[in-house]
This record gives C-alpha cells, sequence and structure tokens, in this order.
C-alpha cells in the first residue's frame, strides 16, 4: 500500500488549521511550512485563503515563493485557494499592493483581487464541480475572479456567476472559493490524489 | 442600503447572509495569524498594508489620544473611513458605539468590511448590545471573559477579540484576559453533561452555545488579542496562548519608527515560536510606544469595564 501523500500547508497567514483538516481527513500528512526548508520532499502544498498582501511580503524575506516554484517545477502539486489563486495565477489585473513582491505563478490565467466588492458582496452558491460526485457549497469571501483563462492547458472544474472558479493546469489546482470552510473534502481528495500520483512517477516505490 | 422598518438593522435575504453567517464567521478565519493596525489617515492605512497588516482599523483618533483628549468618543467621519476604503485593498474595518445601532448602520451603509462594537468608544446604552444578527455586514466584539465572549456571539458577532485595556501599550491586561478566556473554556471541557447546565448559568451564556464549546474545546468564532499589544514579542506571547491573531491599536503609530515596527510585529505573529527571529525583528526597532500602567489607571479609565 502507497504510504500517504506527504503535503504542506503555507503557514504565514490566512485558513491554515481548516485546511490541514480537509488534508487529514482525505488521509493525507501535513507540515506546516514558513521557511524554503520545509518545502523538501513534500507531494503537495496548500496555498490557503488569507490576504494575499500580507503573505507575499512575509514570504519576500525568505524568498519563499521562489522556492515553491522551484519545488513545483520538480513535480510538488498546488492547491491554491482565494489568496493562493491570486499568489498562482501568471497575471493579476490589480497589481497595486503586490507589486514589488514575488508570486508563485505557473497558472495560466488572469485574476482581478476583490472583484466581487467589499464584505457585504461575499456570498455562498452551490457548484457543480467536473470529477466530484454531489454539488458542493462554495463559499466566495471578497473573492478574486478568474477574467480570463491564457492556455488550452487550463482545466476549467466548475464555473460561478459565468466565471471559473476552479481550475486545473497540470499539477496545479487553484479555486476562487474557499472548500476549506465546508465539511465536503471532495475537492482535497482529488488534489490530494493528484499530489500522491506526481510522486509516484517522480519517486518510483522499490519493489518488495 | 436603507434600514428595514421593523428592526434596528437591515432585512437580510437568507440565514446564510446574515451577520453570523458562514462568509462573515469565514472572513474572520482568513484574517488569522494576522496583525490588524488602527490607522487614523488613508496615508497610514497604507503604511499599515505595506507592512503587511490582514485589515485595517479606520478610526478618527487611536486609544492612547482618546486617553489623553478625555471626553466622548464616537464612531468616526464618514469621510475618513471611505478614504482608507479607497486607499486599500485589505479588508476595512471601523468602530461603532456599544449599543449604537445607528452608527452601525452607518457602517453597513459605507460598505465597511467588519464593524468593531467597541468599548474604547463611549457606550451609548449600558443595558443593550447591538442586535448584530439584524445585520448582513460581520461584526467584531470585545470580552474580558467566555460568558461575554459567548452574549457577543447569541448577539450575533462573528469575531471576537479579548479586550485588553487599549491605549496603555500595558499587556498585563491582554495577557489577563486570553488566559481567563481560555482557563474557563479548558474547565468546561472537563465538566460533565449534568454540570454544564449549571456552567451555563454561571456564564450567563445559552447552554447550547456552551455545550458547543464543551465538545469543541474553543469558540465557535476566531479569537483575537487587543488592548495593550506594543512590541514583537507582546504578539508573538498572544499567539504562543492560543491567540488566533492580534489586534495593535496605538503600538504602532505612537511609537518611533511605525513602518518598521508594524513590519516586526506583522513577522513576530507568523514566526511566533521562533525566538530567533522574534529577536531579529526586535532589533534596533527604536522606541515603543510611550505607556502607562493599567494599575495607575483610575477605575473610570479602564475601558475594558465598559460592554457587560
Amino acid at each position: 500500500m502507497n504510504p500517504a501523500p506527504v503535503i504542506g500547508v503555507l503557514a504565514l497567514q490566512g485558513a491554515v488549521a481548516e485546511h490541514q483538516r480537509a488534508l487529514h481527513a482525505v488521509g493525507a500528512t501535513t507540515r506546516l511550512v514558513r521557511r524554503p526548508a520545509e518545502l523538501e520532499n513534500l507531494d503537495g502544498l496548500v496555498v490557503p485563503g488569507g490576504e494575499s498582501t500580507a503573505m507575499a511580503r512575509l514570504a519576500a524575506s525568505t524568498n519563499l515563493m521562489p522556492a515553491i516554484r522551484e519545488h513545483h517545477e520538480q513535480g510538488m502539486a498546488v492547491f491554491g485557494t482565494c489568496a493562493g489563486l491570486i499568489l498562482l495565477a501568471n497575471d493579476v489585473a490589480d497589481e497595486a499592493g503586490l507589486q514589488g513582491f514575488d508570486r508563485i505563478g505557473g497558472l495560466d490565467v488572469a485574476v482581478r483581487r476583490n472583484a466581487y466588492g467589499a464584505q457585504l458582496d461575499s456570498f455562498e452558491e452551490q457548484l457543480e464541480v467536473r470529477g466530484l460526485e454531489a454539488p458542493m457549497t462554495a463559499v466566495f469571501i471578497r473573492a478574486p475572479i478568474i477574467e480570463q483563462v491564457l492556455s488550452d492547458d487550463v482545466e476549467v472544474l466548475a464555473e460561478a456567476r459565468g466565471t471559473a472558479a476552479a481550475v486545473c493546469q497540470g499539477n496545479l489546482v487553484a479555486t476562487s472559493f474557499h472548500p476549506e470552510l465546508t465539511e465536503d473534502t471532495g475537492l482535497h481528495r482529488l488534489f490530494a490524489e493528484i499530489a500522491e500520483s506526481r510522486r509516484s512517477r517522480r519517486r518510483p516505490a522499490l519493489s518488495p | 442600503m436603507t434600514a428595514d422598518s421593523t428592526t434596528n438593522g437591515n432585512a437580510t435575504d437568507s440565514a446564510a447572509q446574515t451577520s453570523a453567517g458562514s462568509v462573515n464567521t469565514g472572513l474572520a478565519q482568513m484574517l488569522k495569524g494576522g496583525v490588524i493596525m488602527d490607522v487614523v489617515t488613508p496615508e497610514q492605512a497604507k503604511i499599515a498594508e505595506d507592512a503587511g497588516a490582514v485589515a485595517v482599523m479606520a478610526l478618527e483618533r487611536v486609544p492612547a489620544d482618546i486617553r489623553a483628549t478625555g471626553g466622548l468618543a464616537r464612531m468616526s467621519d464618514p469621510e475618513l473611513i471611505t478614504g482608507i476604503i479607497d486607499t486599500v485593498s485589505v479588508p476595512v474595518m471601523a468602530k461603532a458605539r456599544i449599543g449604537h445601532f445607528v452608527e452601525a448602520q452607518m457602517l453597513q451603509h459605507l460598505q465597511v468590511d467588519y464593524i468593531d462594537e467597541s468599548e474604547v468608544l463611549s457606550p451609548a446604552d449600558y443595558v443593550h448590545h447591538i442586535n448584530k444578527s439584524k445585520f448582513t455586514v460581520p461584526f467584531v466584539c470585545g470580552a474580558t471573559n467566555l460568558g461575554e465572549a459567548l452574549r457577543r456571539i447569541t448577539e450575533g458577532a462573528s469575531m471576537i477579540r479579548s479586550k485588553g485595556e487599549a491605549g496603555t501599550g500595558d499587556v498585563s491586561e491582554a495577557m489577563k484576559h486570553i488566559r481567563t478566556i481560555n482557563s474557563e473554556i479548558a474547565n468546561l471541557t472537563a465538566m460533565s453533561e449534568d454540570e454544564l447546565f449549571v456552567a451555563a448559568k454561571e456564564l450567563q451564556a445559552p447552554y447550547d452555545l456552551v455545550k458547543q464549546v464543551a465538545a469543541d474545546g474553543r469558540l465557535p468564532v476566531v479569537l483575537f488579542v487587543a488592548g495593550g499589544v506594543a512590541t514583537p514579542a507582546d504578539a508573538a506571547m498572544m499567539m504562543q496562548l492560543g491567540a488566533d491573531g492580534v489586534f495593535v491599536g496605538s503600538g504602532i503609530f505612537k511609537s518611533g519608527n511605525p513602518q518598521e515596527r508594524a513590519a516586526a510585529i506583522v513577522k513576530a505573529t507568523t514566526h511566533y515560536d521562533d525566538p530567533a527571529v522574534i529577536t531579529e525583528v526586535s532589533r534596533g526597532l527604536g522606541e515603543a510606544m510611550v505607556g502607562l500602567n493599567v494599575a495607575d489607571l483610575p477605575a473610570p479609565h479602564r475601558l475594558a469595564e465598559r460592554g457587560w
């Protein structure tokens, strides 16, 4: 039997414990990541919801964003939710608060931050997600919008209010909503499977 | 947005969108591990955001100045709040007086992201707090103990901050309140079901909520610490005591070097369990705010005693 995938949760700020809970529920082992050294030998990394401006600044002093990018290039899967989506996107329309700070990048989408408006415009919606059996409750909190998908490599997993809300590209997964805030762990299971399959490709299991 | 004719708040469409709904408790969850900073101008708001604040609290005077000036303190000028909302991309919070539901209606109309029903301002009602469940916008409220926290949650608060003693730079009250809340929660978790009925009576909080806290071992909403946090070490200590994050009021813009101090407190909050980082960010930080000993404050000047 394959050992459980080891999935890091970026723990600079935000909904860290919520992602850990969901990852444990799908059988993954987790590790908190605040420094580049803590990325070693991870099968996947979750970049949680929070404030992207705060995370980008906290990551800067240890060059954590480029380190995540390098590990991703070597096969580590990455799952970004809300702020995590912003940090993964190759294009951010309203960069002002993020200018001068490194992001992770790699996901061929253009996003706009806080695009739905203030907290009064935050909302919940039932979404059909490709690859999941039942619709899930998606919680959008001052959420970014995926304004444009920039490459055919990006698969849209779910749409809300006419735009993509969950996407997948290779072993990158990102949502503009917060799957970590509900009991539905479908997307975490999906991500754990992606992380695990990459690991077996990267480090073939020794024959018994 | 107009006030509902039958209530003191605004009508809402569904349970999910009332003040304590999951999008509102969820926003507080997104702020965890972060620092929320008091700011009195758009320029300060920008400095706070640039230092890595997860949200800013827009107000006219920081608590230290409210103390120094004396007299009544009320909700800020809407013009100031709008100016700050237009300047930053992080959530903007603003304060209403305890019980002043019209100030809260105005703040909701201004589209602030969170309302702080705050003892730092002069109370408008010495009996009732705002019925927060009538609003769509989320509320954070202060508490000095578990019973107070649970009463605020019952009224619709979707985030709690321990009160501490604002505007002093003296962390001892913040310490007392977070320790009190923690130990009261720990006591509940050790009780048998039979004992929880009496506990609810003594806490003056609803039984169902008390039972939930006893089962979970934590509040059902995010718990930040406020009131007297002035150094990176203060912030880290609060995080080690189990706080979900910290509010820093006067501690930043009443210090010698706000920009650096703000960034240092943000880093110390993230790396709260790493003395090397906390030491490094504290090096050469300059003057902290001039403090006041809470013990020297005459009772009428103790803000934490406002609210019930």
